[in-house]
């Protein structure tokens, strides 16, 4: 039932109009534009960062635009939260299902929708309901059963049923495949073609390039905020959707690159690592080289960087330091010579009800003390040296930590690292949400540091930092270390084209 | 109102005047100090208001009647500050206390003390593993072991008051009056400044705020945070225990009923009317004496004007919701 226009040509379903939002001074979407056909498969694609999500969780109504137009059918719409938006038959089918462990299949998928007389649950015609939606979906989950006893992939098909149930018609999918087995996304896969090919329309936020060749009709590919190409699944491939996510101008200039010394000794070992979100890594970090850990969002960085540091258990594999076996603490490996800038310097590295001063000696604060004492005037000198050695600009070491900008506290990470004097570095996103002047200090810190003789490990989701750092650069995928890259070979495309791309080994297994 | 570098070509590191003087305005100071006016405010009213009230003997009175919350609630500062709670501290008292006079009766007092002592460190030193090992809540942790422990102080006196009053010797550690003053008052003055010390000058101290603070960026700077937490449970109980004994030797006899669960939550009460965050993280041990204080001088106030007691429980309930809402306030600020 396709509606038409007055003037002959056929209403989207769903349609974006120079839809832009900001969040502080970020840009995360500028003017983009979209049109969706009824039951049609769109596909957006792009880097970490590039405003997917931010784009679908406007049209799911978890985020307001800052300006433009949405119109559904053809009539303006502008959705204030997630339910405004189901009401008018849009459902997002979030990539961690959310499911309430103790109540059954059927339960679940009607949650918030029961059928009931005089407030009391009608069992029987709940069932009725469920056996219902999930024939017409295809579903063989069972409507009696624990939802606890589900794995994600059949968690994923009770908040599908769960949408089409509250007569969802533009299924929103961020990134629906990313937890799944291989066999697992195929059941997805054949499950998202029947809605489509039942009418409903469906927005696929997806990482991975070959399924969204697989199933979308079309494909709108975002970069910085921004949708810089749209087209027909038909005539795209894996090579043409690379080089549309390609090239960005340069936001930020960097250091030289050193070229690393003759005789190349290894500083940090890590052979056969698995841990939580690893599957089997083995690397080294040589003295005064950079190395560049890329991959997508998820492929497992920030989980390998714990893992070597020691801030999560590993189930096995080893971690050296100069050919010696160092415990698995954090606070082994800081004493062994390895540390690390967290991810989250709110979360993890800063203690934001303390000074500037005390945040920057935590670690060392055993050398700068006598007899349990802290010597606070030895506290405070050491604190300054390293505070103007990382250029860490504020009001001063007395000074809450908190009133300094995001950049100013990430140098402060660094500060607390130089006073402890490590020999390996890992860096965990050092650039996140600060400005392009602390940017360029930050790159200028790492490059003297690895100048210095250490050993730098380095995660940032901006291939351009990686690129312009690097001595070398290992790519990840789904918890493996999929592709090494050294000199000349580090190039954009060969980064995004080894995180992106199902190696030809792993197609067919499974 | 921070002292932000933002925006604009920020200065290089100084220890600048200006910025000093600007973030001494900010949320935290007026939190800081918040306790000392209101405390000053009210000595000075009571001063004018009763004739009796600034006399040495009242005075002293009350610092000899306060010596052993304060002791327990200079320890709960620590306890707090590192992220946790003891709600156990009168439990551990009440057993100090009993296990004390039961040897008191048959054996040295001294002995008898420090036995008491010990048994308060044993139990704030399992509560800390407990925490720590067991991954349990310091609040249902402590909650739990209160039960226990003052099921436990129960079976030792037989639901029977101890009585001490041949026994002299007992009462010297508190009763002695050493310069004018009881030594009740001297001995509390040790543990308080003692803990005020390791708070703010070393690093254990150091670490408590860290752990209180932000306990995953402390693991992760290479902060021992399991140690550091049994450490301020350990300190708590062994205070609780002091405290107990030191009772015991002012009033000559214990039971299983001696105030114990009111002396938690006084504690609770002056260290966050005091200013120490219920959230950990931030806080000081002088700001934990001068709310103790403050709540004892609304109590001495009621009794020397003569008022209707019923009202001070009102007061101090009031209070309570005052401090913590300050609390609030300024972490938001800070947000």
């Amino acid at each position: 039932m396709k509606e038409v226009a007055p003037d002959g040509g056929e209403i989207a379903h769903i349609e974006l109009h120079e839809v832009t939002k900001h969040f502080g001074r970020v840009r995360a979407l500028e003017a983009a534009s979209l049109s969706l056909r009824h039951g049609s498969i769109h596909a957006l694609i792009g880097e970490n960062g590039a405003g997917k999500s931010t784009l679908g969780k406007i049209v799911a109504g978890a985020y307001l635009a800052d300006g433009g137009r949405m119109l559904l059918d053809g009539a303006p719409v502008s959705f204030r939260s997630p339910r405004e938006a189901l009401e008018h038959g849009v459902a997002t089918i979030a990539q961690e299902p959310s499911i309430v462990a103790h109540l059954t299949v059927a339960e679940n998928v009607l949650l918030g929708a029961e059928p009931s007389r005089m407030r009391f649950i009608r069992r029987r015609s709940l069932n009725q309901a469920y056996e219902q939606v999930a024939a017409s979906a295809g579903f063989d989950l069972a409507g009696g059963m624990s939802a606890g006893r589900l794995r994600v992939a059949e968690q994923q098909q009770v908040e599908i049923l769960r949408a089409l149930c509250r007569d969802a018609q533009l299924i929103i999918m961020d990134e629906p495949s990313a937890s799944l087995s291989r066999p697992d996304s195929d059941k997805l896969h054949r499950v998202i073609r029947a809605l489509a090919s039942s009418g409903k329309t469906i927005l696929l936020i997806s990482h991975f390039l070959r399924e969204v060749l697989e199933l979308a009709d079309t494909i709108s590919v975002l970069r910085d905020g921004r949708i810089v190409a749209r087209t027909d699944a038909a005539s795209a491939t894996e090579q043409t959707l690379v080089e549309a996510m390609l090239g960005r101008p340069l936001t930020a200039a960097f250091p030289p690159k050193r070229i690393a010394s003759q005789e190349r000794r290894v500083l940090l070992g890590v052979r056969g690592l698995k841990a939580p979100g690893v599957l089997d890594a083995s690397l080294e970090v040589a003295a005064g080289e950079i190395v560049g850990l890329a991959g997508l969002v998820g492929a497992g960085r920030t989980e390998l960087a714990r893992a070597i540091f020691g801030s999560v258990r590993s189930s096995s594999g080893e971690v050296t330091l100069d050919g010696r076996r160092i415990g698995r603490s954090p606070r082994d490996s800081l004493r062994a010579g390895v540390a690390m800038i967290p991810e989250s310097r709110k979360d993890d590295g800063l203690i934001l009800t303390r000074s500037v001063a005390e945040n920057v000696s935590l670690t060392t604060l055993g050398q700068l003390s006598r007899f349990g004492f802290v010597r606070r005037g030895a506290e405070r000198s050491a604190a300054d040296a390293v505070l103007a050695r990382c250029d860490v600009r504020g009001a001063g070491s007395a000074a809450p930590v908190r009133s300094l900008s995001g950049g100013n506290q990430q140098k402060l990470l660094f500060a607390r690292i130089f006073l402890c004097g490590p020999q390996v570095v890992i860096a965990d996103e050092p650039t996140r949400g600060v400005d392009i002047g602390a940017k360029r200090a930050i790159y200028d810190l790492l490059a003297s540091m690895a100048d210095d003789g250490l050993g730098i490990l380095l995660i940032s989701s901006e291939l351009e930092e990686i690129i312009g750092l690097a001595h070398r650069v290992l790519v990840m995928r789904r918890g493996q270390i999929v592709s090494e890259l050294r000199g000349e070979a580090i190039t954009e495309r060969a980064i995004l084209t080894a995180a992106f791309a199902e190696p030809a080994s792993t197609v067919h297994e499974a | 109102m921070t002292a932000g570098a933002d925006q604009g070509p920020p200065p290089g590191p100084t220890r600048g005047g200006g910025a000093q003087l600007r973030h001494r305005l900010d949320a935290d100071r007026v939190r800081g100090l918040g306790i000392l006016l209101p405390f000053i405010a009210l000595f000075v009213a009571l001063s004018f208001a009763s004739s009796a009230f600034l006399t040495k003997v009242n005075l002293l009175e009350i610092l000899d009647q306060q010596s052993s919350t304060l002791i327990v609630a200079a320890a709960g500062t620590l306890v707090l500050v590192a992220g946790g709670i003891d709600l156990s501290v009168g439990a551990i008292y009440t057993l100090a206390a009993v296990t004390a006079a039961h040897f008191g009766l048959v054996t040295n007092a001294w002995l008898a003390m420090a036995l008491g002592i010990a048994v308060g460190a044993l139990v704030g030193l399992c509560n800390g593993l407990i925490v720590t090992i067991l991954r349990i809540n310091s609040l249902i942790t402590t909650l739990a072991t209160s039960f226990v422990v003052s099921g436990v102080a129960a079976l030792v006196t037989s639901g029977n008051l101890i009585v001490l009053f041949n026994k002299p010797a007992f009462g010297q550690l508190a009763q002695t009056v050493f310069l004018g003053v009881k030594t009740s008052v001297w001995v509390m003055l040790i543990p308080v400044i003692g803990l005020g010390l390791l708070l703010a000058r070393t690093t254990a101290g150091r670490y408590m705020y860290a752990v209180g603070g932000n306990s995953e960026a402390a693991r992760l700077a290479g902060v021992r945070v399991d140690a550091t937490r049994v450490l301020t449970f350990l300190l708590s109980g062994t205070a609780a225990g002091l405290a107990g004994v030191i009772d015991t030797s002012r009033v000559l006899s214990a039971s299983a009923s001696t105030q114990g669960t009111s002396l938690a939550f006084t504690v609770l009460a002056g260290v966050v009317v005091g200013g120490t965050s219920i959230l950990g993280g931030d806080g000081a041990v002088w700001r934990t004496v001068v709310g103790i204080l403050f709540i004892a001088l609304i109590g001495n106030g009621y009794i020397l004007l003569g008022l209707d007691a019923l009202y001070e429980q009102i007061t101090l309930g009031l209070l309570l919701i005052g401090a913590v809402s300050l609390d609030v306030w300024s972490r938001r600020r800070r947000a």
